[in-house]
């Protein structure tokens, strides 16, 4: 199998933020919150980045904060998957007042910005990382939902399910064995597009400061921290931009990849 | 008399590109000379990829996405086409040479009215005025036996009928008065009733305005009524070329013979026997309507014998097979079966009733999971109802592809790698594997060429004197019918309108429908169709 080159610069590049996520406190070269330079230091050989606005070093920063906006949008991208998949093939398998409810449900929920709806939960509920996944995952849930009941009703109606259903299959076993397997591809490449939502999310709500709280710190904060320098040219703000840029673009390069694997959802091996 | 169109040595070649997979190329078709004169037409007949469809679309030099054609000549008129530029080509596509596509309710536009696709063309190349093509287009609809030609054209595509749209496709092909028309099997996908009007209308057509046609199928039979010579193709070559009569009669290559002799499987029919299903007065009807698809159907199914449901489409077949399989439970009415009554809803029956009775699908591509092997896919009724395992089930599993004569070597096969022969005897085996004491067979061989079809229902057969399965065989074919019967119910609109053993049903008196449907059936033979419009009592229901 040839791997195309964007797809291999998708992948290195995805991979090298989340090791550096996972390394963090190996590989950064100060601490998270120690101010080591003067302020607003442009980049130079002691500080590749330069520093920020009380004088932490940024690549640093960077990586610790890499950290916590990849765990936190995998957490939420995880939950919404798990949620959005199942009641997505249940309502495609079920059917009926099920699926009627649980679609309405979503609609409703999709008629509300999620932005909107998450500045009002996240000022009642107390801030923490957990309050802060649960919401994410469940407003972008909903957009899995849709995806998974379409694939699965396409699917559904296929003789091989009927044929399992007049074999007396349970449902588990249509929904795993029969259905799952031929939802992957699609629904694989939108797991890609959904982190990146989720780290664009996060980085929104910690740039209004409803996001990760002081001390922990994170790309969407780091630019919030450091706006004010561009005024006085300072390219601080920019470096974590960047980075939330780069890692948006790779991670959809790869699932751009996977969705142009898939020949079709009905036929072929599916390479 | 001089050639219209001359195809000397045609090469055509595509490169496929499988998924996952390095890029595979492939000849299409090798070294083909046919030729076509002025209000004469050429058959080409062959199965699925023997390069019919491909040929046909040679003559507008036009290949589909990624074919290309790479060598010898395409002469229309005596200028070779394959040399023409974009510019010349556009001038000739639907002016000099037009094509009828298979299935007309996919080829035009449900946006537009008929009218303005059917003389589209005519406008585009600025042959006729607009007005004067709409009389023209009355007076092809007229020709072509459409009800009411003077206002059907402000129709929409939904509002006529599967053979009036492939007979206004014909009116749009002939509309700009070409040289050359193009039927890419035309009456395929409909019913065999309203096969034999389209057939009449375009046979007729043809000789009325003198054009010269090139009619492309899979059924020797109908290309035996409108043709005048026949190219017999397969695998991308010529294996046969002559008039029909000589191709039908005295067919010369072992292929040729082999298709002219298809469909002609005999069985005797057994005398009847205990009934192991009974359905009785079934009445059913879809959720969200008002109307009953099924109105009191009864009908007995000996054990380890054959009942035969036949009808055109919309008639309600698959409806029955799908209330008796519990999938759509009935509103009124009693299925018996072995002794005991069967629960309307698949839900509330027990797996020993699941078991007992399966079901085989018409089109084997999408009735196998594309992502499970031959052998998960035969195998999991083996661990589901008898709890096999390991190589108990492996050995089950090998002994059920030995029946279904396909040997070792493909428990690992996915079902993209398998012909649609092959696939549909990994159905049967899938079934057969339940070790059922009945099996539903839903138009199993419609979507399959004549020879494999042969084959199939062969197997069905040895199967059925091996295993003492009984089958409910739903088809609109009465060759698969006489094949393999031992009774007949014949349906109409919802009823059985004619049930009983074989040889009472087929013999006459017959009532209207019944009269109307056995004689609709092709026969391998040049004038049948002449003789059958003559005779016929009933007009079909698709007019």
């Amino acid at each position: 199998m040839r791997i195309p080159l964007s797809a291999l610069i998708g992948l290195v590049m995805t991979g090298l933020f989340v090791l550096s996520a996972v390394f963090a406190p190996w590989i950064a070269p100060y601490p998270i919150d120690a101010a080591v330079g003067k302020v607003w230091e442009g980049p130079s050989s002691q500080y590749w980045l330069g520093t920020d606005t009380i004088g932490r070093d940024i690549l640093s920063r960077l990586i610790y904060g890499g950290s916590v906006t990849i765990f936190v949008a995998l957490s939420s991208s995880l939950l919404s998957f798990g949620m959005g998949a199942f009641f997505g093939f249940l309502a495609a398998t079920r059917g009926g007042w099920i699926d009627t409810g649980l679609s309405r449900i979503v609609d409703l929920m999709m008629a509300v910005p999620s932005l909107i709806v998450a500045l009002v939960v996240l000022s009642v509920l107390p801030l923490n990382l957990t309050v802060l996944i649960l919401v994410m995952g469940v407003l972008d849930s909903t957009r899995v939902f849709r995806l998974s009941r379409a694939v699965a009703a396409d699917i559904a109606v296929m003789d091989y399910v009927e044929a399992a259903k007049l074999r007396g299959e349970k449902q588990g076993w249509i929904i795993f064995r029969e259905i799952l397997p031929n939802a992957m591809s699609p629904l694989v490449a939108e797991f890609g597009m959904r982190f990146i939502f989720a780290v664009l999310f996060i980085s929104t709500l910690s740039f209004l400061g409803l996001g990760i709280q002081p001390p922990l710190s994170d790309w969407g904060g780091m630019v919030r921290e450091n706006k004010d320098g561009l005024v006085y040219g300072k390219a601080a703000a920019l470096m974590p931009a960047l980075a939330i840029a780069v890692l948006a673009i790779s991670v959809n390069l790869v699932a751009d990849w996977i969705l142009q694997r898939t020949s079709s959802l009905k036929g072929g091996r599916g390479g | 008399m001089a050639d219209l169109l001359t195809i000397k040595n045609l090469r055509i070649e595509a490169t496929a590109y499988p998924p996952g997979e390095a890029p595979r190329h492939l000849v299409l078709v090798d070294g083909v000379s046919v030729s076509v004169q002025k209000g004469r037409v050429l058959g080409l007949i062959g199965e699925s990829g023997a390069g019919k469809s491909t040929i046909g679309l040679a003559a507008l030099s036009y290949g589909r996405g990624g074919v290309r054609l790479t060598g010898g000549q395409v002469l229309l008129n005596g200028r070779d086409i394959r040399a023409e530029g974009a510019a010349g080509l556009r001038a000739l596509r639907g002016r000099e040479v037009t094509y009828v596509a298979q299935s007309a309710a996919a080829a035009f536009n449900p946006a537009k009215r008929l009218m303005a696709q059917v003389i589209e063309t005519s406008l585009l190349h600025k042959l006729m005025t607009k007005e004067q093509a709409e009389v023209r287009a009355i007076e092809l609809f007229a020709k072509l036996g459409l009800p009411n030609p003077e206002t059907f054209g402000r129709r929409y595509p939904h509002q006529v009928s599967g053979g009036q749209l492939q007979r206004a496709m014909t009116a749009m092909a002939l509309c700009p008065k070409p040289d050359l028309v193009i039927f890419d099997e035309p009456t395929t996908a409909l019913d065999v009733t309203t096969q034999i009007d389209v057939l009449a209308a375009i046979k007729e057509a043809i000789r009325d305005t003198g054009v010269a046609a090139i009619y492309i199928t899979h059924d020797l039979a109908v290309v035996a009524q409108v043709a005048d010579d026949i190219l017999v193709l397969r695998h991308g070559k010529a294996v046969e070329y002559g008039a029909t009569d000589q191709i039908i009669s005295t067919p010369v290559q072992d292929y040729t013979q082999a298709l002219v002799s298809v469909r002609r499987i005999d069985h005797a029919e057994k005398s009847d026997a205990a009934p192991i299903l009974r359905v009785q007065g079934i009445t059913a009807r879809y959720r969200g309507t008002d109307f009953d698809v099924l109105q009191s159907i009864t009908v007995d199914v000996a054990a380890g014998q054959t009942l035969a449901i036949v009808g055109e489409s919309g008639s309600g077949k698959s409806t029955l097979a799908r209330v008796i399989t519990g999938l759509l439970p009935a509103r009124s009415g009693q299925i018996t079966f072995d002794g005991r009554t069967l629960s309307p809803d698949l839900a509330n029956r027990s797996k020993d009733d699941l078991r007992q009775v399966q079901m085989i699908y018409q089109m084997a591509d999408t009735a196998m999971n594309p992502r499970q092997t031959v052998g998960t896919i035969i195998g999991r009724p083996l661990e589901f109802y008898f709890g096999l395992k390991g190589e108990a089930k492996r050995a089950r599993v090998q002994e059920l592809l030995d029946q279904i004569e396909m040997g070792a070597g493909f428990e690992n096969r996915y079902p993209a790698e398998l012909s649609g022969g092959q696939k549909q005897r990994v159905c049967i085996a899938r079934a057969l594997a339940a070790k059922p004491k009945l099996i539903l067979c839903d138009e199993v061989t419609s979507a399959l060429d004549p020879l494999v079809a042969d084959g199939i229902l062969k197997l069905l057969l040895n199967l059925q004197a091996q295993e003492g399965v009984a089958y409910v065989f739903i088809t609109h074919d009465l060759a698969t019918v006489k094949a393999i019967a031992d009774k007949i119910a014949v349906m109409y609109r919802g009823k059985v309108v004619r049930y009983g053993q074989k040889s009472d049903v087929l013999a006459p008196p017959f009532d209207d429908y019944t009269d109307l449907l056995l004689s609709s059936v092709p026969e391998m033979k040049t004038g049948w169709l002449e003789s059958v419009l003559k005779t016929r009592k009933m007009e079909s229901a698709g007019n």
